[in-house]
């Protein structure tokens, strides 16, 4: 039996880190919002790490922030540690990472949702979709209610058919023993999408009281207050300090004497895993000359005693994997709490979507996080944000929005989805962007927050605060490149200080700062600016004054590649009848259907030659139909 | 106008005395004009459009004169692109012309793609709407003919070495990358500005062999430079002669009376040969012939071949002795001529001399050994370190050009790491070099980097 239970503009199934963006996002652009997951008490849980952030990810968290998501604010409130990563490189590869307080985190995250206008948090397991004609028009739960809406996002994570393995043992479950959703994974099949297994997993937990420290080193978080969020003005300085220690010689053989027991090399788990989150045991056996592997003790939060064992995810049985732990210097004593496992779970095949999130199968439906592929907090969130934008303005009668691979590492990590698909669970790195240098983590407000006022994220205070800064950074280099300084002893005697070359004439301030040696600060001691500057504009000023060369030619490179994401393709191409294109090209592009020129220039199988030829069909269209006029 | 300016060589490689490099684009004019210097001081940004300016090409930032040059300056729209055009006329050959490309390319023109030009030709409107499926089927049938003889040279030396030194660049973009995204992972060493420096010059070291070997291509095409060198009358000019079968070289007794370098183009079983024939290596007071000497040093530098002829019927000199020395480390086939006259010669002394060189013993005047000495050109060409597999390669100025442009990024990138920029900066210009010499060989797919970096390196959670 089934009842008629409510009527939303958009309702979001799952409430993790995609699901949670997405209900916030679609709530805060003014559109009803319904939010339903399987048990309330998992609203952004973490499954797997205590940490958010790091490379590329860390990136992802601003610009989440920019475009006025969550991830960030929440994470400001919730962490145990903090650390800047990369501080010895260059500007665009630095990143913040943080490890979280898993519990805070959790119920600070589930009491903004509650909090928010719009907003309906729910309890409840959707099993079907309610589809008209190829559109999406609402769900319907185990219990049989029926929730009608305009628009609807599946967060589903791992939990759509999922099972657990561990050991010789398998069984059906969600992540962490949770209820999985088995129907609503056929229901998807049924409606046409094509599925893959994908595989991840986690270490053990062990107990904190019964590890012996002594023997492992300490890996504490910055002393600089440093936060995810540009909003963020208080900072958490009571940090909590990781510890790292090593697998060794006993901890590998005990792995080879166990190989046959585990589910990855017996054949037990067909589903793909990622690369670049292997199994010790994947790691011992792939790389069997390293004599050690790092293992990273990080505490899971402040009210519990749980550590996570990062380096150590396996899939092993309980005993050997209690085994292993007890090898290594510092857990010799350990009691684990719980056993690693790995996860089997269902995804669509991600090039089953458009650039929007919306699904190409059925219409008004978008997915985010893991059920597209990817795996890690912050690409989901990423995703849901934007599926969340999407669906918020669509059921508002409003353009979509899509990031472009120049905007954001959004951009780039759904552009790979959607064009190119994945065979493993996706992980962003910051070798997948090809404009890293505009994509850093210091400019993501510079590059969204305009974007994210325009569909009404971004609150008029906050934009303006973002304006203020904007001109502050464009006021101080203009200043910077119009004084001059002249070869004086003060300038001459700090040149030498830093071990720089004297000045033969006068040069620009600016021209100046650009010398390898030079910073801001030593810029400012010889002409200090009028008003006094925060921190991060002068850190802006810098970045961008000292890097412009290569910024230019990055920029210079994105403007070409404009010109081919402004050429677009329409929906009704019939590939079939252009002659000229290679097979493989017309097979593929048939395939992902993309929007613009620049699209389907990065799929694979499509070279140079089969893009001018579009070009020119699309062209020779263009042309008849003006000369038909 | 839409589109950035392209460059190509638009005339048969290695045919005719005359080569074009076209451009087309905004930028046409702009870009010629930083690069030639006309002989009348005129800048080609000022002149009447659809002119022919004589001058020379040169290099903005030293002066020196590059190619003497023909420009003639088309502006949109009465042009086949409908954009503005330039071309420049130069001397054929394939080194020239491409040297001029090379040029362009490095002040700011970009390489066409095949079929570009008519492409843009069609995409201004300057070719009829009916046309199109022509032009589809030229730019496929283009590009295919470009992928075929990059295809033809898979199995090439070439090929394999621009595989390789992908791979050496893309084991340098895994270690920086590994650097970045897993910046507490410990075994792998950090990247230091010298580690990254060394391999940038070990990079670049190789593209400019490689260009050398591009160099090759004058072989092909303009034959096996290759040096007559010897006492004055031991019969250089009969040598030459006999391989060319005409007079073209005066034949004297008296020593020293071919002054200058004479140039001839020949056969020999397969392997082209520029035969130059030159003056007597000795000194001389004689200020005509020592321009002539001095010359042939010169030569004899730059030859791929040298054929050291020596006198069947007169002592081994001192001044033989010195030819051996002048031609140490370079191919040589050695030649032992007038056997129609009495032996005066140490045979045991010219072959312990030279070594492993082959041995010819001729009679010039009585045709005796012409073939004996043919047949040991064509093995040492064949046989030897030079690969008649590249030959296509030679004679594909894309690919010249691609490397030449890949050699420029690499060295951007030096400059980067000389300057002390942060290496993940620096990066931009070395994934940039990869990707022209994935473009080389057909490749470009970045997914490669991420694949290396998991296989190089035990990374993750």
């Amino acid at each position: 039996m089934s009842y008629e239970a409510g009527n939303f503009d958009v309702v979001v199934i799952g409430a993790g880190h995609a699901g949670c963006e997405a209900g916030l996002a679609a709530a805060r652009m003014g559109a009803k919002t319904l939010m339903i997951t399987i048990n309330l008490d998992m609203v952004a849980f973490m499954p797997c790490n205590p940490s958010i952030g790091g490379p590329a990810k860390g990136i992802v968290v601003r610009e989440i922030d920019a475009l006025g998501g969550e991830m960030g604010r929440n994470i400001d409130k919730t962490h145990i540690q903090m650390r800047m990563l990369n501080t010895g490189k260059g500007p665009a590869v630095r990143a913040l990472r943080a490890q979280a307080d898993k519990i805070d985190y959790q119920s600070e995250m589930k009491k903004v949702i509650e909090d928010t206008p719009n907003l309906t948090l729910l309890q409840g397991m959707v099993e079907r979709l309610i589809v008209e004609d190829g559109v999406c028009v609402g769900v319907i739960t185990k219990t049989g209610a029926v929730y009608r809406a305009k628009t609807v996002v599946i967060t589903t994570g791992t939990y759509l058919r999922g099972e657990i393995i561990l050991g010789e043992l398998k069984y059906s479950s969600g992540p962490n023993n949770q209820q999985p959703s088995i129907k609503l994974s056929e229901h998807l099949e049924e409606l046409g999408f094509e599925l893959v297994r994908f595989k991840t997993g986690t270490p053990p937990r062990v107990n904190s009281h019964t590890i012996d420290y002594s023997k492992t080193e300490i890996q504490p978080g910055d002393e600089t207050p440093r936060a995810f969020s540009y909003e963020t003005t208080t900072f958490i300085t009571d940090q909590l300090p990781c510890w790292l220690t090593y697998t060794n010689e006993k901890t590998h053989s005990l792995i080879d004497q166990n190989l046959h027991r585990s589910p990855m090399y017996s054949g037990m788990i067909k589903g793909t895993g990622p690369r670049y989150c292997p199994s010790i045991e994947d790691k011992v056996v792939r790389f069997n000359d390293k004599p050690r592997h790092q293992i990273f003790l990080e505490p899971e939060g402040r009210k519990t005693h749980e550590v996570y064992v990062q380096g150590l995810s396996t899939s092993l049985p309980e005993d050997v994997q209690q085994q292993l732990l007890r090898s290594i210097p510092g857990l010799e004593n350990v009691q684990m709490m719980r056993s690693g496992y790995a996860i089997e779970y269902d995804a669509i095949n991600p090039t089953q979507l458009w650039p929007t999130l919306e699904t190409k199968v059925i219409k008004n439906l978008y997915t985010a996080g893991q059920i597209n592929g990817t795996s890690g907090y912050e690409e989901a969130a990423g995703q849901g944000i934007m599926a969340g934008i999407n669906a918020g303005l669509s059921a508002l009668g409003k353009e979509p929005l899509i990031l472009s691979r120049s905007d954001a590492y959004i951009g780039v990590l759904i552009d790979d989805l959607i064009t190119k698909g994945t065979s493993e669970p996706y992980r962003l790195l910051t070798s997948r962007a090809e404009y890293r240098l505009l994509l850093r983590h210091d400019n993501a407000d510079l590059r969204l927050t305009e974007i994210g006022h325009s569909i009404g994220l971004i609150p008029e205070d906050r934009y303006q605060r973002f304006l203020a800064k904007k001109d502050a950074v464009e006021a101080e280099k203009e200043r910077l490149s119009t004084i001059r300084l002249k070869p004086s002893t003060e300038v001459q005697e700090l040149i030498r200080s830093t071990g720089g070359s004297e000045l033969k004439d006068g040069i620009l301030a600016a021209d100046l700062l650009k010398r390898p040696e030079m910073t801001y600060e030593h810029i400012e001691k010889l002409t200090p600016s009028e008003v006094e500057l925060d921190q991060d504009i002068k850190e802006q000023v810098e970045i961008q004054v000292k890097y412009e060369g290569y910024i230019e030619k990055s920029l210079q490179q994105v403007e070409r590649l404009k010109k081919m994401e402004n050429k677009k393709i329409p929906e009704n191409i019939d590939y079939d009848s252009i002659s000229g294109l290679a097979n493989e090209a017309k097979q593929n592009l048939k395939q992902i259907k993309p929007l613009s020129l620049a699209q389907a220039s990065r799929i694979s199988g499509v070279n140079p030659a089969d893009i001018s030829i579009l070009l020119i069909y699309l062209e020779q269209g263009r042309i008849a139909k003006t000369s038909n006029l | 106008m839409e589109f950035d300016t392209i460059a190509a060589i638009s005339t048969p490689m290695g045919e005719g005395a005359i080569a074009i490099v076209r451009l087309s684009g905004d930028d046409s004019i702009k870009i010629a004009n930083q690069v030639f210097r006309s002989i009348g001081g005129k800048r080609l940004t000022e002149v009447p459009t659809h002119t022919i300016h004589y001058g020379h090409l040169i290099d903005p930032k030293n002066e020196q004169v590059i190619e003497e040059v023909m420009i003639s300056v088309m502006k949109g729209p009465k042009t086949f692109t409908k954009e503005d055009v330039v071309e420049i006329n130069c001397h054929g050959g394939i080194v020239s012309v491409n040297r001029v490309l090379q040029h362009v390319l490095s002040y700011g023109a970009r390489l066409a793609e095949p079929g570009e030009f008519t492409k843009r030709a069609f995409l201004n409107g300057r070719i009829d709407l009916s046309q199109a499926e022509a032009v589809m089927d030229l730019i496929r049938a283009k590009t295919d003919r470009a992928m075929n003889v990059a295809l033809g040279q898979m199995e090439g030396r070439l090929s394999k070495l621009i595989r390789g030194l992908r791979q050496e660049i893309l084991e340098i973009l895994a270690h920086v990358e590994v650097n970045i995204d897993y910046p507490e992972y410990d075994d792998v060493e950090e990247m230091t500005h010298k580690m990254l420096l060394e391999k940038a010059m070990y990079v670049r070291d190789e593209l400019k062999k490689l260009l050398q070997t591009s160099q090759q291509g004058k072989i092909l095409r303009e034959g096996l430079s290759t040096v007559i060198v010897g006492r004055p009358n031991v019969g250089k000019s009969s040598l030459l002669n006999s391989l060319v079968q005409e007079n073209k070289a005066i034949v004297t007794d008296i020593p020293g009376t071919t002054r200058d370098v004479i140039e001839e183009y020949v056969n020999v079983r397969g392997v082209p040969l520029r035969l130059l024939d030159t003056a007597g290596i000795r000194e001389t007071e004689d200020i005509v012939e020592r321009i002539g000497v001095e010359k042939s040093r010169q030569v004899l530098k730059e030859a791929d071949l040298i054929l050291l002829v020596l006198n069947y019927a007169d002592k081994f000199t001192k001044e033989d002795e010195n030819l051996f020395e002048a031609v140490k480390g370079m191919d040589v086939i050695v030649i032992v001529n007038k056997t129609d006259l009495t032996q005066q010669i140490d045979m045991d002394r010219v072959k312990e001399l030279a070594r492993d060189h082959k041995i010819v013993t001729t009679s010039l005047l009585e045709d005796r050994g012409v073939d004996e000495l043919e047949e040991a050109i064509s093995s040492l060409f064949f046989a030897g370190t030079i690969d008649a597999g590249d030959m296509t390669y030679l004679s594909n100025s894309r690919h010249i050009a691609l490397i030449g442009q890949s050699l420029h990024t690499i060295e951007e990138a030096i400059t980067g790491v000389e300057m002390g920029t942060p290496i993940d900066i620096v990066q931009i210009d070395i994934t940039r070099t990869w990707e022209l010499l994935g473009e080389v060989i057909g490749e470009s797919v970045h997914e490669s980097l991420i694949d290396q970096l998991f296989s190089q390196f035990c990374l993750g959670k």
